[in-house]
C-alpha cells in the first residue's frame, strides 16, 4: 500500500509536470501578446519594451519556463498582470467557493444518477425505464449554461425559490450545484443502468434468493456494492469535467470562485492567472483519479493495490 | 417411523413454459415426482432435458419475466402434522419464508455463486438472521458450526475471508455449509460437483451423503453424470426433452433399464475398463526420434508476478517444470490432470502461444533453430480444439470462412480449392457443405466442437492439440465425438495430445497417459500401465476418485485429502523440487520417494 502510495505519488508529479510544460508553451505561442494588454493602446514602444524586460517576457522560452518552475517549487505562482496581487492569494481566496459547489454537484449527480439507473434498471424494459434514459439523455445533452439559465428563470425568477446569484448561504448553492449536476446525473444513471443490468444477471444474485432474503437486502447489500464500483472509477474523472463546467456555471451564477477568476484572465491574457488555475485543476483531477482508486479495494476485496 | 416414509414433497402434473422469439415453448411437460423424507432422488438427463428448470419451479426462481409454470401443483409436506403448503399459490413474501429455510439449493458454479464483496461470514449469518430471529453473535455461532459441518478448518478465522480467498471445492462447501445452516428439510443440488476437479468431487458427494444421513435431509440432486447417480441415488428419475422417461430405484435402472433413451444414455457414458480394442502402439522407443511428431525436452514455462516499490518481478508461477514427453504418429497421448497442474500451459507452448524454456522439436525440427518463417510454416503442423465450443468461433463469420481461414493465412490454395476443401472437410467430420454458410450460433455445442475440428484439420497437421475438447458435451454427443476422432486419427494418421481432466475418457482414447501435478510429470507410461498398474500415488488417487457409473460397486468410503492442493508460485531464486522419475520397464516411468 506505501509502495504503492509512493508510486503513484511520483507518477502524479510527473503528470502536473507535463501539465505544467504544455501549458506554458500553448500560452507561449498564443498570438495575444500580454504586454499589449498591460500597457494599453497608447503606450509608447519604449514602455513596452520596459514593461517586457521587467516581466522576463523577453527571454527565450526555456529561460522563462525555468525560472516559473523554480519559483513553483517553492509554493510561488507568479503575480497577476493585471490586478497587481500574488496569484497564489487568489487562487487560495476562491479556491473554497469552488471546492463546495463541486461537492454540491457530486452530491447531486449521485443522488439523482444513482437512483436513477437503479429505478431503470430494477424495472427494465417497463415505461419507468424508458422515461428514466429519455431523461437522462436530455440530461447528457442539454448545455450547462442553457441548463443554468432555465433553472435560473424558473426557481429564481418565476418560483422566487432562490436567489438569482450570490454566495453566502445554502440556498445560493443549490442551483448551481443542480446544474453541474444534472450532466454528471445523466451519465451515472446511464452507467449505473447497464452495471445493475449485469449485477443482477449474476449467480450470486439468484444465491441470495435462494437465500430467501428480502427484495431489499437483496438489492442494497448484494447487488449496489457490485454494480456501484465502475461509478466510482468515474468520480475521479469527472472532476476533469467540473473544472471545465465551473467556469460556465460561476459566470452564469456569480458565483466567485476559480472558475470565474480564470473566465476573466483569460479574456485579459493575464498568463500567471490562467498558469495557475491551470495547475490546481490539474492537481485536483489527478487527486481525485487517486482517491477514487484508494477507495475501490474498500468496496471491491479483490481489489488489491500494488 | 412407518416402513414408508412419507413423502416431503410432491410435484404433480408440472409443466413450465419459457417465452422465446418463437413463441412460448414447453420446457417441462407433464413432470410429477415425490420425494420421500431422507431420500436421494437423482434428477438425471442432458442439456435441455429440463433438470435445472423443474430445480428452479420448485424454488419459485424461474428466470422472470420470460418462464414460468403453466400447470401443476407442488406441495411441500410439514414436518410435523400433515398438513401441506401448496407453493406455486404462495406469495412472494411467504415463498421468500419457505427458501433458504425449508427448501435450500446449491449450484453448479462455486466460483460465481457467492457474492464476491461479502465476507463468508456475511453470507452465511444474514440467511441465518432472515429465517431465525437469532442475534448476531448467535447466528454466528451457528455460521461456524456450519463451516465445522462441511469440514472446513479454522472455521472462525473463515468469517472474515471473501469468497476469491477460497479454492472452488472449498467454496462448493461453503454453499452447502450455507445450505445447511437452517437444516431444511429438502436439498436441492444442481450439478454441485461439475465444475469441481475430480478428487474433491468425490470429497464433496461423501460430505453430503454424510450430512444427509445425520440430518435427515432430503435431497434432489440434478446431474448429467450417470457416475454421480449411482454413487449418490436411491432413486432416479431420466428426463429428455422436459419429460420423464423412466424412474425407478437406481440398482433397477442400471441393472434393467426400460426405456431406450435410459439405455443410450448408460452405453454412452466412458467407463474406465472399456478402452480395451483399441490396440496400444507398443513401445515409444521403437519409432526413431527424428520420426515423432513432436518432441518436447524439458519444457519449462514461468509466469512473472510483480508487487514492491518499483513493480519489478518478486514471485513467479512455475506452471511447468522440465517437463518431457514425445508423441508419434498416429498414436494419442493423454496429458491428465487437476486445474492449475500446467496441462494446459504446457499445450499452449507447444503450440507457441506461450513463451516457453526448453527444446521443442516438431516434425524432426527443433523450433529454436529455426526463422520466423520457418517457425510459421511448422506451426502449420500443430493445430488447436479447444474446450468451449461456444467461446472459440468468431459468432459473426460464416462457419465455412472460419475453417477456410487456416488456409487463407498460410495463403493456401485458390478461392475455389479453399472452398472445395472445406466443403470435403465438413462432409468428413458429419456435417454437409450446405451448412458453410451459416453462423456459429445456428448449431449445437457438439455441431460447433465438429466444425473446430475441420478448421483443425484444414491445414493437414500432424498433431492436433485437443485441449478439454469433450468435457463441455453432454455424454452421448461426447461419444460420438471421441469416436470421430479416432476414425479420423486411422485416416489422417494424426496424433493427438489429448488434455482432458476426465480419467475415463482418457482411458477409452489414448495409447499412453502422462499425468501431471504442479507442473511436473509424476506418472507417465503405456494407458495399461498407467491404469492397471498406477505407482505413483497422485495416479492411484485420480482413478479412484472417478465415480463409477454403476450403484452396486458404491464406494463406502473416499480417502480424504483435507489440504489444499500447493501453490506453484515461488519467489525468485527458489526452485521447485526436481521429481526424478523411475523406470519400471516397458517406456513406464513414476516419480517416487514423494
Amino acid at each position: 500500500m506505501i509502495a504503492y502510495l509512493g508510486r503513484r505519488l511520483i507518477q502524479s508529479l510527473l503528470i502536473l509536470l507535463g501539465v505544467s510544460l504544455i501549458t506554458f508553451a500553448l500560452l507561449y505561442l498564443l498570438p495575444a501578446d500580454p504586454v499589449r494588454q498591460i500597457a494599453g493602446r497608447s503606450a509608447t514602444p519604449e514602455t513596452v519594451e520596459n514593461i517586457r524586460r521587467q516581466l522576463g517576457l523577453d527571454q527565450p522560452f526555456i529561460v522563462q519556463y525555468w525560472h516559473y518552475l523554480t519559483r513553483l517549487i517553492s509554493g510561488d505562482l507568479g503575480r497577476s498582470y493585471i490586478q497587481r496581487s500574488e496569484v497564489t492569494e487568489l487562487i487560495v481566496s476562491r479556491l473554497p467557493a469552488s471546492l463546495l459547489l463541486m461537492v454540491g454537484a457530486i452530491l447531486c449527480e449521485l443522488a439523482i444518477g444513482l437512483s436513477m439507473g437503479l429505478i431503470a434498471a430494477v424495472k427494465r424494459g417497463t415505461a419507468t425505464d424508458q422515461t428514466l434514459m429519455v431523461a437522462s439523455f436530455v440530461g447528457v445533452s442539454a448545455p450547462q449554461f442553457v441548463v443554468g439559465l432555465l433553472l435560473l428563470y424558473v426557481f429564481a425568477v418565476r418560483l422566487g425559490w432562490f436567489p438569482i446569484g450570490g454566495y453566502g448561504s445554502w440556498r445560493h448553492l443549490v442551483l448551481p450545484s443542480l446544474t453541474m449536476g444534472i450532466l454528471g446525473a445523466g451519465w451515472y444513471a446511464r452507467m449505473m443502468r447497464s452495471s445493475m443490468i449485469d449485477v443482477l444477471r449474476q449467480d450470486y444474485m439468484r444465491t441470495a434468493r435462494a437465500k430467501g432474503l428480502a427484495r431489499g437486502t437483496i438489492l442494497f447489500r448484494h447487488a449496489l456494492p457490485n454494480a456501484i464500483l465502475p461509478v466510482v472509477a468515474m468520480i475521479g474523472i469527472d472532476i476533469g469535467v467540473f473544472m471545465g463546467g465551473i467556469v460556465v456555471v460561476e459566470s452564469v451564477f456569480g458565483w466567485p470562485g476559480i472558475g470565474q477568476l480564470a473566465w476573466q484572465a483569460i479574456q485579459r491574457v493575464d498568463i500567471p492567472i490562467i498558469m495557475g488555475v491551470t495547475l490546481v485543476s490539474a492537481f485536483a483531477i489527478v487527486l481525485g483519479n487517486l482517491l477514487a482508486d484508494i477507495i475501490a479495494p474498500f468496496i471491491d476485496p479483490r481489489i488489491k493495490l500494488r | 417411523m412407518t416402513s414408508t416414509p412419507e413423502p416431503v414433497l410432491d410435484i404433480a402434473n408440472l409443466s413450465v413454459s419459457v417465452r422465446g422469439e418463437d413463441g412460448e415453448r414447453e420446457v417441462v411437460s407433464g413432470l410429477s415426482l415425490s420425494l420421500k423424507r431422507g431420500e436421494t432422488l437423482c434428477i438425471a438427463g442432458e442439456s435441455g432435458s429440463g433438470k435445472s428448470m423443474t430445480a428452479l419451479a420448485i424454488m419459485q426462481l424461474l428466470p422472470q419475466p420470460a418462464a414460468r409454470i403453466s400447470s401443476g401443483k407442488i406441495r411441500l409436506r410439514d414436518g410435523n402434522n400433515l398438513g401441506a403448503v401448496e407453493l406455486t399459490a404462495l406469495d412472494e413474501r411467504r415463498m421468500r419464508d419457505i427458501r433458504g429455510d425449508r427448501i435450500a439449493m446449491i449450484f453448479q458454479e462455486p466460483m460465481t455463486s457467492l457474492n464476491p464483496v461479502l465476507s463468508i461470514g456475511r453470507q452465511l449469518t444474514e440467511s441465518i438472521e432472515a429465517h431465525t430471529g437469532l442475534s448476531h453473535v448467535e447466528a454466528q455461532r451457528r455460521a461456524v458450526e456450519a463451516l465445522q459441518a462441511v469440514r472446513i478448518s479454522e472455521a472462525e478465522n473463515r468469517l472474515k475471508q471473501f469468497p476469491h480467498e477460497l479454492s472452488g471445492g472449498m467454496r462448493q462447501r461453503v454453499m452447502i455449509a450455507m445450505a445447511l445452516a437452517l437444516e431444511p428439510d429438502v436439498l436441492i443440488a444442481d450439478e454441485p460437483t461439475t465444475a469441481l476437479d475430480v478428487t474433491v468431487q468425490g470429497e464433496v458427494l461423501e460430505l453430503l451423503r454424510d450430512l444427509q444421513r445425520q440430518h435427515g435431509t432430503s435431497v434432489i440432486l440434478i446431474t448429467h453424470d450417470m457416475g454421480v447417480v449411482a454413487e449418490m441415488a436411491d432413486r432416479v428419475i431420466v428426463m429428455r426433452n422436459g419429460r420423464m422417461v423412466e424412474e425407478g430405484a437406481a440398482a433397477d435402472i442400471f441393472a434393467r433399464p426400460q426405456a431406450a433413451y435410459t439405455r443410450e444414455l448408460l452405453a454412452a457414458v466412458p467407463r474406465i475398463g472399456s478402452g480395451a480394442g483399441r490396440h496400444a502402439s507398443g513401445e515409444p522407443d521403437k519409432v526413431a526420434t527424428q520420426d515423432k511428431v513432436a518432441v518436447v525436452n524439458d519444457l519449462h514455462v514461468r509466469f512473472d508476478l510483480r508487487g514492491g516499490f518499483f513493480g519489478r518481478v518478486n514471485r513467479r508461477v512455475h506452471a511447468v517444470e522440465g517437463v518431457s514427453f514425445s508423441i508419434a504418429p498416429n498414436e494419442t497421448l493423454a496429458l491428465v490432470g487437476e486445474s492449475g497442474c500446467g496441462k494446459s500451459t504446457t499445450a499452449k507452448a507447444l503450440a507457441g502461444l506461450v513463451p516457453y524454456s526448453g527444446g521443442v522439436t516438431i516434425g524432426g525440427r527443433e523450433l529454436a533453430t529455426l526463422g520466423g518463417d520457418a517457425r510459421k510454416a511448422v506451426r502449420r503442423d500443430v493445430q488447436m480444439v479447444f474446450q468451449d465450443p461456444y467461446a472459440s468461433l468468431d459468432p459473426r463469420m460464416r462457419v465455412g470462412d472460419l475453417v477456410a481461414e487456416p488456409l487463407l493465412i498460410h495463403g493456401i490454395g485458390s478461392r475455389q480449392e479453399r472452398r472445395e476443401r472445406v466443403a470435403a472437410l465438413f462432409e468428413r467430420v458429419g456435417l454437409s457443405a450446405a451448412q458453410m454458410e451459416l453462423y456459429p450460433h445456428e448449431f449445437s455445442g457438439g455441431q460447433r466442437q465438429r466444425i473446430c475440428i475441420a478448421r483443425a484439420l484444414a491445414l493437414r497437421p500432424k498433431l492436433i492439440i485437443a485441449d478439454e475438447s469433450v468435457s463441455a458435451l453432454d455424454v452421448s454427443v461426447q461419444a460420438r465425438v471421441l469416436d470421430l476422432l479416432k476414425e479420423l486419427q486411422r485416416e489422417f494418421g494424426v496424433a493427438y495430445l489429448f488434455i482432458s481432466h476426465d480419467m475415463a475418457v482418457v482411458e477409452n482414447i489414448s495409447d499412453r497417459v502422462a499425468v501431471m501435478y504442479l507442473g511436473q510429470i509424476v506418472e507417465i507410461g503405456s494407458r495399461d500401465q498407467v491404469f492397471s498398474n498406477p505407482r505413483h500415488p497422485y495416479t492411484r488417487r485420480l482413478i479412484e476418485a472417478v465415480p463409477v457409473p454403476d450403484p452396486s460397486r458404491r464406494r463406502t468410503r473416499f480417502a480424504r485429502l483435507d489440504r489444499e492442493i500447493p501453490s506453484a508460485t515461488r519467489r525468485i531464486g527458489e526452485s521447485m523440487p526436481k521429481l526424478v522419475l523411475k523406470d519400471f520397464g516397458g517406456g513406464h516411468f513414476a516419480a517416487v520417494g514423494d
